[in-house]
């Protein structure tokens, strides 16, 4: 009795509002359920899921998703590392802390308004980011209007938001490391990537773990940011995985077809969360 | 100064060595505050110098961007809307998660581990798939453009979080003042309203500070769900990209009144930032 008063709430509310639209989602995924004609929504089987199985616009995205992943990931882990073991040298206490609190700004800030930030400061014409390229004589480059760079301007600016993420998760590790060790490491050596990789590297590695199965996960829902930015184009270059299910069930009206993608994603992100909650969770819980 | 390699280089190697620890921290604060500075800056030019080319970096600033967007286009209305929905879900969070969180931290019962799991996994789950269904039930229910729908749905990314930073301080009260308020007679509820709530204060602040940064950030179910009368202050911010003409300085105080709230909530709270973030798997 008393163990439901205490989660009976929670439970119910998270169920109510968390799998009885997702039951729901897997209905409408199996008819063809258009929102221009929801008079017949007949019943149609497997047929959206092959569909959208089959579908290459679907793997497309997927594929755009995971690109955008290998290429802005790896900067955020190496350029965060930098940061992190430049934070965690001695000295210049003031300056670091200064540090560490800006570093706060790029994730504090909707992703809404990266995205807009974005198309001010990209702009071809009157954007500062074309300006500066000027200074060292490169110029004017269309970062919007054109696939690739579009592509590269939302990659920098997810860089720009995530880089302090992974800069705070790798101090926090290397603030784990016992400083009798790491200061007989500096008397042994003078190298300070021998002591990077052989004794702050396993104090790091829950850290990197945590950030590569967040990062993949955050990036299969990046949406706000590249709608806004970009809503996806030019064409489909920026289209990834989310915006493109929020392009078929809201702009395409196709809420069938939409919803069995949106099965779909829920898979693989099952999957990973697996993954993820094995990994960081099954020895802290007793 | 400090010098930062010790007794092996001499003096001038670790000067050096300052001035390049120096100039790669300002290097990194640069980086980070520059857009913040550019957006500020921004919003506070007329549109002839907003859009002249190449950008203005001195210029005469301008209120009017704020006076426009607060008073002719409803954005002081849509910072209200989302200054409801973003407390209400959060007192709504902790009124749910706090026993919830408590109950997993203290009580014993089958399943447990799983109910904890699952909780946490709505981590993970990308809001277009709830997106989508919430949409066609919420427009059967006629609640579209409601706060009370956004509310609950924010509950999905809040609920998890308020009850994994809350259980995680629940575990940390000594056990012993429970069993020290049993034997004085206290049922369960008055153990954890009296005695356990009040001592989990610091992770309760905490776990509201973040279910209030991420609902007032949101977005995505903001535009799907509101029209109008509920519309947030972000998708606000979006409806004005619309046409050639854009409004870059009216834009620019609009994303300011945003993110300004957000930026102290985050400053106060950035300690906490990576537990919250990682929901606990780093430290």
């Amino acid at each position: 009795m008393t163990i439901f008063a205490f989660l009976g709430p929670a439970v119910v509310t998270l169920l109510a509002i968390g799998i009885v639209p997702l039951g729901f989602a897997l209905y409408t995924s199996f008819h063809r359920y258009q929102l221009t004609n929801l008079k017949k929504t007949p019943f149609i089987g497997f047929d959206n899921y092959v569909t959208v199985l089959t579908d290459q616009a679907f793997w497309q995205a997927m594929g755009r998703t995971m690109t955008f992943l290998l290429m802005a990931l790896p900067l955020q882990i190496v350029l965060g590392l930098l940061i992190a073991l430049l934070l965690h040298q001695p000295g210049l206490s003031l300056l670091k802390t200064l540090c560490r609190l800006s570093l706060v700004i790029p994730m504090a800030t909707t992703y809404a308004v990266v995205g807009l930030l974005g198309q001010v400061m990209f702009n071809i014409k009157y954007g500062v980011i074309n300006q500066m390229l000027g200074w060292i004589g490169i110029g004017a480059i269309n970062w919007i209007g054109d696939p690739t760079n579009a592509f590269i301007a939302i990659a920098f600016w997810d860089v720009w938001q995530w880089t302090p993420f992974c800069a705070l998760v790798f101090l926090a590790g290397l603030s784990t490391v016992p400083a009798e060790i790491e200061e007989a490491a500096k008397l042994d050596t003078n190298s300070w990537w021998e002591i990077v990789r052989h004794i702050q590297l396993p104090f790091l590695m829950p850290g990197l773990t945590a950030i590569l199965i967040l990062r993949t996960a955050d990036t299969l829902k990046l949406f706000d940011m590249v709608f806004t930015m970009t809503r996806g184009g030019p064409g489909s270059s920026t289209e990834l995985i989310s915006l493109m299910i929020q392009r078929v069930g809201f702009r395409g009206f196709d809420q069938g077809l939409a919803s069995a993608q949106a099965v779909i994603l829920l898979i693989i992100t099952i999957i990973l969360s697996q993954l993820y909650i094995r990994h960081f969770y099954s020895e802290a819980q007793r | 100064m400090n010098a930062a390699t010790g007794q092996l280089g001499g003096v001038k190697v670790s000067r050096q060595l300052t001035a390049w620890h120096i100039g790669f921290l300002l290097l990194i604060i640069l980086f980070c505050v520059f857009p913040f500075y550019w957006m500020v800056t921004t919003s506070l030019k007329t549109q002839i110098v907003a859009l002249g080319t190449p950008p203005a970096w001195i210029f005469e600033p301008t209120l009017a961007n704020y006076t426009e967007a607060l008073f002719e286009d409803k954005v002081g209305a849509s910072l209200i809307n989302s200054l409801i929905v973003a407390v209400c879900t959060t007192m709504l969070a902790l009124m749910l998660g706090t026993p919830a969180a408590y109950a997993l931290a203290r009580l014993e019962f089958r399943g447990k581990r799983d109910l904890w799991f699952w909780f946490i996994t709505n981590r993970m789950v990308s809001p277009i798939v709830l997106a989508l269904p919430f949409f066609l039930l919420v427009r059967q229910l006629k609640l579209l453009d409601t706060h009370i729908v956004l509310i609950l749905i924010y509950l999905t990314f809040n609920l998890p979080i308020v009850i994994w930073i809350c259980t995680d301080q629940f575990r940390s009260i000594p056990r012993s003042l429970d069993d020290a308020a049993k034997l004085d007679g206290a049922g369960q509820f008055h153990i954890f309203s009296r005695i356990c709530l009040p001592l989990a204060a610091p992770g309760i602040a905490v776990s509201a500070i973040f279910s209030f940064i991420f609902s007032w950030n949101e977005l995505m179910y903001a535009l799907v769900l509101t029209r109008k009368a509920a519309r947030t202050a972000p998708a606000i911010a979006v409806s004005f990209m619309e046409g050639y003409d854009l409004p870059y300085g009216k834009i620019m105080a609009t994303s300011t009144l945003i993110v300004v709230p957000v930026i102290i909530f985050a400053l106060i709270a950035s300690r906490h930032l990576v537990r919250g973030l990682t929901m606990g798997a780093v430290k």
